[in-house]
């Protein structure tokens, strides 16, 4: 008799497409990120008007066909600065995100693989960068070494650094006790092969989770940033500074202040939904009760 | 429990301490001379000499930050370059307006966030918990200072209920005081309202799957009472654990929404001082701030030891 027989049969090869098929959360999300990445990706090679030309007798227009969401104090189409701004804020968030797993990442795991004195070492460097108030320090870097987009990133991906640090440290600590990893250190493989062929597959799963989290929490901060002015710089249009703009002209012009509001939150419940859906679909373990 | 609790407070000083030397430092290599700053360019190489001599800036960086340090200690924070007056002066001034702040958002978001995350929980899969679980997911997305836009035009311009922006002063009356806060309260309150509502959903569900919540009904208990008295207090965990984060945050975060609406709070005194470079305002007020972050941890940590007794043994 075999045992084989009474096994269930494997998963078909599209189960995962099928299960993110199913999956609200995952769709949803995907089609919001999809929409506003392409977006972003056509302001590169085209815009209802350009921006840079400013029509002064067209100045804050409401809505009409000509513009759809309207204009601003300088006669430019909002619409079309908005699709520049999602270009910069994906920018920011993903090259902030970037330094987060790069710098991260690598520590997590060392500090999970030596473990001792490293990992002690390691994490109370990490609480350390938690005490102080991310949004403060974000504040005080780009203050300090002057208002821009490359600063801005510096400040919030610092900030990223030590959440993906404790994410990989756990998960690689999850994986370290499995007999694989057993087997693969009784064949005499190191602690850095080891990491990079057994322990990163097996947590890629949770940061890239993390990481949409991470991607939306970036672009609330270069908002932020922006929206004090020291984020992105004008005149290239961030939705942060946009918002700012419109502070002083919301009494005539309302809509000034709507859209751009709109364009993040919209952007940040598409990235949040996928993060979630993301979650459920990669790790079962995780799936949050529903 | 007591060790513990000493061993967190004395990693919680050390934490502190190099936090000190960090922030020392960060704004040590920054350029600008402070003596310069305060006297303007066209000052007087001699007045300039004097006042450096004065301030005590040419003395060596070390001997600088003992100084520094040991001040803090003992509640000397130094004296601000532009206002002229003691560092520890103008936050007491401050914290007057951004502690209120924090206190009502933080109040707000907890007494909308705990009903709303236990009634999803208790109907969890029904419509009425998709309906708010969305709506939570929205508020989690929304950016405080544009909510913040949003309250100021309908409720300020539009409606004329209260005051756009600026504070008139607790001596102007408690009322006015709080008429000012308010917005900034519920600007502050709904985004943090809605991941403390996700959060203690969560919470609620792993408990509510425990066998002893199902003893508890079997055994004839109302439901209401499983839920708010048995269900509750065990889902509190996580729930405390994101408050005192909020807490941190709602201190920090108040930056953007004190600049929105013009209120003398830390937020705007740490923002200005930043911009004009009076760094030991900077220094204190971040000081300030992380030791208050650690202490919220530390008493987060008491909570968890007065919510789960199990916790009051540990270590």
């Amino acid at each position: 008799m075999s045992q084989d027989a009474s096994m269930p049969p494997a998963p078909p090869q599209n189960h995962f497409l099928q299960m993110a098929l199913a999956n609200r959360s995952f769709m949803i999300g995907l089609f919001i990120t999809l929409i506003i990445t392409g977006m972003a990706l056509l302001s590169f090679v085209w815009t209802p008007y350009d921006i840079t030309h400013l029509v002064v007798s067209d100045r804050m227009q409401g809505l009409s066909w000509a513009h759809p969401l309207g204009t601003d104090h300088l006669g430019r189409d909002i619409l079309s600065m908005i699709m520049i701004g999602a270009r910069n804020s994906i920018a920011v968030a993903i090259v902030a995100v970037g330094i987060g797993m790069g710098v991260g990442v690598p520590l997590g795991c060392w500090a999970a693989a030596r473990g001792g004195v490293v990992d002690e070492v390691l994490m109370r460097f990490n609480d350390l960068v938690f005490a102080f108030p991310a949004l403060l320090s974000a504040i005080m870097i780009t203050a300090i070494f002057g208002p821009g987009a490359i600063n801005a990133i510096i400040a919030i991906g610092i900030f990223n650094v030590p959440v993906f640090a404790r994410v990989a440290r756990a998960g690689a600590l999850s994986i370290w006790p499995r007999e694989f990893i057993l087997a693969a250190r009784a064949a005499g493989k190191n602690r850095v092969l080891i990491t990079i062929e057994h322990i990163l597959p097996n947590i890629v799963a949770l940061l890239l989770v993390q990481g949409t989290i991470q991607f939306a929490l970036g672009i609330l901060a270069e908002a932020g940033l922006s929206y004090l002015g020291l984020g992105t710089q004008p005149p290239m249009p961030s939705w942060g500074r946009m918002l700012f703009e419109a502070q002083t002209r919301m009494m005539i012009a309302p809509h000034l202040a709507i859209f751009p509001g709109l364009a993040i939150v919209i952007t940040v419940l598409g990235l949040n939904l996928l993060g979630d859906g993301l979650r459920d679909l990669l790790d079962p373990r995780l799936r949050r009760e529903r | 429990m007591l060790v513990y609790l000493l061993k967190r407070i004395a990693i919680g000083l050390a934490t502190l301490l190099v936090a000190s030397a960090v922030v020392f430092s960060v704004l040590e290599i920054i350029p600008g001379d402070p003596a310069l700053l305060m006297l303007g360019m066209n000052a007087e190489p001699d007045t300039l000499a004097a006042l450096r001599e004065q301030m005590g800036l040419n003395q060596p960086v070390f001997l600088r930050y003992l100084d520094w340090v040991s001040g803090l200690a003992v509640g000397d924070f130094g004296t601000s370059y532009t206002y002229s007056s003691p560092v520890l002066e103008l936050i007491g001034e401050r914290v007057m307006v951004s502690l209120p702040l924090a206190l009502i958002s933080l109040f707000l978001s907890t007494v909308i966030a705990l009903p709303v995350g236990i009634f999803a929980a208790a109907r969890r899969g029904k419509p009425a918990d998709t309906i708010t679980m969305g709506a939570a997911q929205v508020g989690v997305a929304i950016p405080n200072f544009w909510f913040a836009l949003l309250l100021i035009y309908l409720f300020a311009v539009w409606l004329r209920l209260v005051p756009a922006g600026g504070f008139p002063g607790w001596d102007a009356g408690i009322w006015a005081g709080l008429k000012a806060l308010i917005l900034p309260a519920i600007a502050l309150a709904l985004p943090q309202a809605a991941i403390l509502a996700r959060v203690t959903r969560s919470a609620m569900l792993e408990v509510l799957g425990e066998d002893y919540i199902r003893t508890a009904r079997a055994k004839g208990m109302p439901r209401r009472i499983v839920l708010w008295h048995h269900a509750l207090r065990n889902a509190l965990i996580p729930v405390l654990t994101i408050l005192g984060l909020q807490f941190a945050f709602l201190l920090a975060g108040t930056i953007i929404i004190e600049n929105v609406f013009y209120l003398p709070g830390l937020g705007r005194l740490v923002f200005q001082a930043i911009t004009q470079r009076d760094l030991i305002v900077v220094e204190g007020v971040v000081m300030l701030l992380v030791a208050t972050v650690i202490i919220v941890n530390i008493l987060v940590d008491i909570g968890y030891a007065i919510v789960d007794p199990r916790l009051r043994t540990r270590r």
